[in-house]
């Protein structure tokens, strides 16, 4: 595997650490053996051919995998240097602070103002009723919403449209004031514009909260991530600046893969 | 190279590789023919370079507009982008190189009592010189290799070392036969043309490296 150097802030603790990570079903071998490290101050972009397991590493980061019954984790994963696999780990928690956005999104058949309530109350994170309030509104207009839905926040949030649906599950996973995102494809059911939305407000959460995303899309990748991880058959094959990566990457396999050559 | 899922990206590729294969001929037979019709007087042979170079501007516009059109419908990336970003650039080089060419070609009916001139045959060594390099960096763009294009670069220092020596001949020439000073001066612009003509091989020969290896030689090597 090769890899670049991160130029700047290069001494700065990244937010999430891999080491060896290897992820099965069952028997078969879906992730082997990465090391990757996400810093906090950018958008780290996971690309790959189908079926190379960009999904599975992404629900190692919150232990998604543990809700698959024949998935298991190999290696550390460490948040703030803390093993996210230890025993005693508390998993709500760990998954409050390393929120995930689906492909398809999945707000609750619920208002949206409960949709975004939900994880601020059953954490504890409001004290009262204009407190939480308040909670709703920042993270709505955090997720780029709230000027859209203002009016309207006792009406369900599945009657959204998808684009602002999916920047609700968004809103939803910021409420609890989480200090990782993981999205995977959170685009690939949305039309250009809605698209165009959700890549802006990446780019707007950027640098405050570390940032993973799945996404097939290669111009995707290279319009929101700074740094591109590459993946073939369950390996890292490169990881770098995406600048370098989408103009000159090093590995032959990055290069016909990113250049429509592949298979 | 493996192939692009998409056949018709590598049509549209080799396409345009086949029109800078095009203007990079023209552009060499450009530079000869200036120089033979400089050396020997004849003004009809220069009228034909003159002539011909509406030829590359033509081509440089095609593949202007093929380049637009591939980045704005293929999005290419890592290789194809740096091979279709060096097609515009040097198709924009080989462009000039046929004006330097043409201006030659268009001083020919301005001098007088050629065979007083030593200077001439000393052009045409340098023409000769200019015109390899031209052939040769085409040579390595078809090839894609940068090992060749760096061997070009370094001859660059060749023509402006014949480029001093003309100057210093002219100008002793132009001392000692002052009734030939106008003469002299034209073939003063042609040497000139002639080391600008070496600059822009040396450039075409930058971005066969970059498209190659995605660095310019002159960047550490890493
Ligand atoms: N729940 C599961 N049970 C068994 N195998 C799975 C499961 N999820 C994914 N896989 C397999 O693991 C490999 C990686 O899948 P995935 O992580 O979804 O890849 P990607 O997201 O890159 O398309 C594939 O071979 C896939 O079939
Ligand atoms: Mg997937």
């Amino acid at each position: 595997m090769v890899t670049e150097p991160l130029s700047q802030r290069s001494n700065a603790e990244p937010k999430m650490r891999a080491r060896d990570v290897s992820v099965f079903y069952g028997d078969k071998k879906a992730i082997d053996a990465v090391s990757i490290d996400i810093p906090s101050e950018y958008v780290t972009a996971f690309i790959g051919p189908s079926g190379c397991g960009k999904s599975t590493f992404l629900r190692a980061f919150n232990r998604m995998n543990d809700t698959i019954a024949s998935a298991r984790v190999e290696g550390t994963i460490e948040l703030d240097g803390e093993d996210i696999y230890k025993s005693g780990m508390d998993v709500v928690q760990l998954r409050a602070r390393v929120g995930m956005v689906f492909q398809k999104p999945n707000p609750f058949p619920k208002s949206i103002y409960e949709n975004v309530a939900y994880g601020p109350r059953i954490h504890g994170f409001a004290e009262g009723k204009a407190d939480l309030d308040a909670i709703v509104e920042r993270s709505l207009r955090r997720a780029g919403l709230w000027e859209e839905v203002k009016d309207r926040l006792a009406e369900s949030g599945t009657a959204l449209s998808g684009g602002q649906q999916q920047r609700l599950c968004i809103a939803r996973a910021i409420a609890v004031e989480p200090e990782v995102i993981l999205m995977d494809e959170p685009c690939s059911a949305l039309d250009p514009i809605a698209t165009a939305k959700i890549e802006e407000l990446i780019d707007e959460l950027r640098g405050r909260y570390a940032i993973v995303i799945v996404t097939h899309s290669m111009q995707q990748a290279a319009r929101v991530s700074q740094r591109t991880a590459f993946f073939h058959l369950g390996s890292l094959i490169e990881f770098g600046e995406t600048s370098q990566i989408f103009t000159t990457p090093r590995e032959s396999r990055t290069q016909d893969y990113i250049t429509g050559r592949y298979g | 190279m493996v192939e692009h899922t998409v056949k018709a990206f590598d049509e549209d590729i080799t396409r345009l590789r086949g029109l800078i294969a095009e203007m990079g001929g023209l552009a060499e037979l450009a530079i000869q023919e200036a120089l033979e019709a400089l050396v020997t007087g004849n003004e009809e042979l220069a009228q034909q370079v003159v002539d011909r170079d509406k030829k590359l501007d033509r081509l440089e516009g095609e593949i202007d507009a093929m380049v637009v059109r591939l980045l704005a419908l293929r999005a290419p990336l890592a290789d194809d982008l740096r091979e279709i970003i060096a097609a515009l650039k040097i198709a924009g080089m080989v462009e000039r190189i046929g004006d330097y060419s043409k201006n030659i070609a268009k001083r020919v009916g301005r001098i007088e009592g050629r065979g007083r001139f030593e200077p001439l045959t000393l052009l045409a060594s340098m023409g000769e010189l200019a015109a390899e390099m031209v052939h040769d960096v085409l040579t390595a763009y078809a090839a894609r290799d940068p090992l060749s294009a760096r061997e070009v670069i370094e001859r660059d220092a060749k023509v402006d070392a014949f480029y001093d020596s003309v100057f210093r001949n002219l100008v002793t020439h132009m001392m000692e036969n002052p009734a030939t000073i106008s003469s002299a001066a034209q073939l003063l612009f042609v040497a000139r043309n002639l080391e600008r003509i070496g600059d822009h091989a040396t450039n075409v020969a930058e971005m066969v490296h970059f498209a190659a290896v995605g660095h310019y030689p002159t960047d550490i090597e890493r």
